[in-house]
């Protein structure tokens, strides 16, 4: 399994030359199986830059969507496949109580937001509601859960024979706790995130800057570690990099939250481009 | 042990915060969760007894019907809005068995369903009655 960034940053995209080591788009992550099976988790801006890299003969693609906050569906109206009538894509992701994924879909693509209706992409295109549990795609056995995140969002554990990876781009599991990390079992995502050999983790503030974002949905960098070494994680990418953090103060405040809590995993933050091989 | 579905994680983190006794059951009727106001009714304390099962819960409380309530929901709260899917409110006196203290209260009883209308448990939530 590769695992390959190509948006690593929260909320909003942020590029420039101060964020330029670690990269400013939003929210995206390609994963590509031993099979050539190829998964896109969450579809912010670095989507269209991954499309770009798809390999040529590639005729199938599934995005996966955590959620549909705008930095995670925001680039895929610029999805290249979408347009191309001979790739089958699928779509996955959370349905709402009252409204179905496409019509939650609706909402970005169709005017005003977007000048395309979705119904009008020339793609092979597949909608499904995620919901609690497994599914497979391709050789990924992938596990689906709701996490502590405003809005129906989704955590994603996804497996091959070889390899295991969590991604948890948005979550606050620390939220209302008194003291964090509580018990596994009382630990929202513990199950996706438990034991696997890379989990890609929120990350946005630090921990002086959190209590002025309690329930915004994201982690303290403190939390984040806290919460990989109660699930026994063997590698920890912090993710979803606050836009406004570049790259200097990221490496500065990701490195003291790594001198204070000691972890016994390595800690690498989310890089655009910086790819890891599992397995 | 499972993780919990993250909805109930949220009831206990709310729970954690309120003034009222509240229990949080899961589907079999396991008290998986109660907060410190609770420990007063139930006598005992959630950091020493972890998860409670039922039977443990009636060796701890007796709950009987108010006759002067009036007319009320018969049987049991928690029971009703697991089974029922459906929130009930009743009152009742409440035997705390291990120092026979009696209690009247009003209890309002509700089911937890997720977005795909799954069942994951339920909540009582304990307003003491003062005076008559």
């Amino acid at each position: 399994m590769k695992v390959t960034p190509y948006g690593v940053r929260g909320s909003l995209a942020a590029p420039g030359p101060a964020t330029a080591r670690y990269g400013g788009n939003t929210s995206c992550v390609r994963v590509t199986g031993p099979d050539g099976s190829v998964l896109a988790l969450d579809a912010g801006t670095g989507i269209r830059s991954l499309a770009l890299e798809l390999p040529s003969g590639l005729r199938r693609v599934d995005v996966l969507l955590t959620h549909l906050h705008m930095d995670h569906i925001i680039g895929l109206g610029f999805f290249g496949p979408l347009y191309n009538p001979e790739m089958e894509v699928h779509i996955w992701g959370p349905a709402s109580a009252t409204l179905t994924l496409e019509a939650r879909l609706r909402r970005y693509l169709a005017p005003p937001l977007f000048p395309v209706l979705l119904r009008d992409l020339p793609c092979n295109l597949e909608l499904h509601h995620t919901g609690r549990g497994w599914f497979s795609i391709g050789a990924f056995r992938i596990r689906a859960a709701r996490v502590c995140h405003p809005g129906p969002t989704m955590g994603y554990r996804i497996e091959t024979e070889q390899a295991s990876l969590a991604y948890l781009p948005d979550h606050e599991p620390a939220l209302g706790a008194r003291r964090f990390p509580l018990d596994a079992d009382w630990t929202s995502g513990f199950d996706l995130a438990q034991e696997v050999d890379l989990l890609l983790h929120d990350a946005q503030y630090t921990r002086e800057e959190y209590p002025r974002h309690v329930g915004w949905g994201h982690s303290a960098m403190h939390d984040a570690l806290a919460f990989a070494r109660l699930a026994g994680v063997k590698h920890l990418m912090p993710f979803h990099h606050d836009p406004g953090r570049d790259d200097a103060a990221l490496e500065a405040a990701i490195g003291a939250a790594v001198a204070e809590m000691n972890p016994d995993f390595p800690v690498t933050p989310a890089a655009e481009g910086r790819s890891l091989e599992l397995g | 042990m499972a993780q919990l579905p993250v909805e109930m994680i949220l009831v206990r983190q709310l729970a954690g915060y309120l003034y009222v006794p509240v229990l949080v059951v899961d589907t079999t009727s396991t008290v998986v969760f109660y907060n410190e106001p609770a420990e007063r009714i139930l006598g005992v304390r959630f950091e020493e007894t972890g998860r409670i099962d039922p039977e443990e819960v009636d060796r701890l409380i007796e709950l009987s019907e108010d006759p002067a309530a009036g007319p009320d929901e018969a049987g049991r709260p928690l029971i009703t809005a697991l089974q029922q899917r459906r929130p009930v409110h009743v009152r009742r006196w409440l035997l705390r068995r291990g120092d026979r203290v009696r209690l009247q209260v009003e209890i309002t009883a509700f089911p937890i369903i997720d977005h795909d209308e799954r069942q994951l448990g339920a909540v009582a939530m304990f307003w003491e009655r003062q005076g008559p």
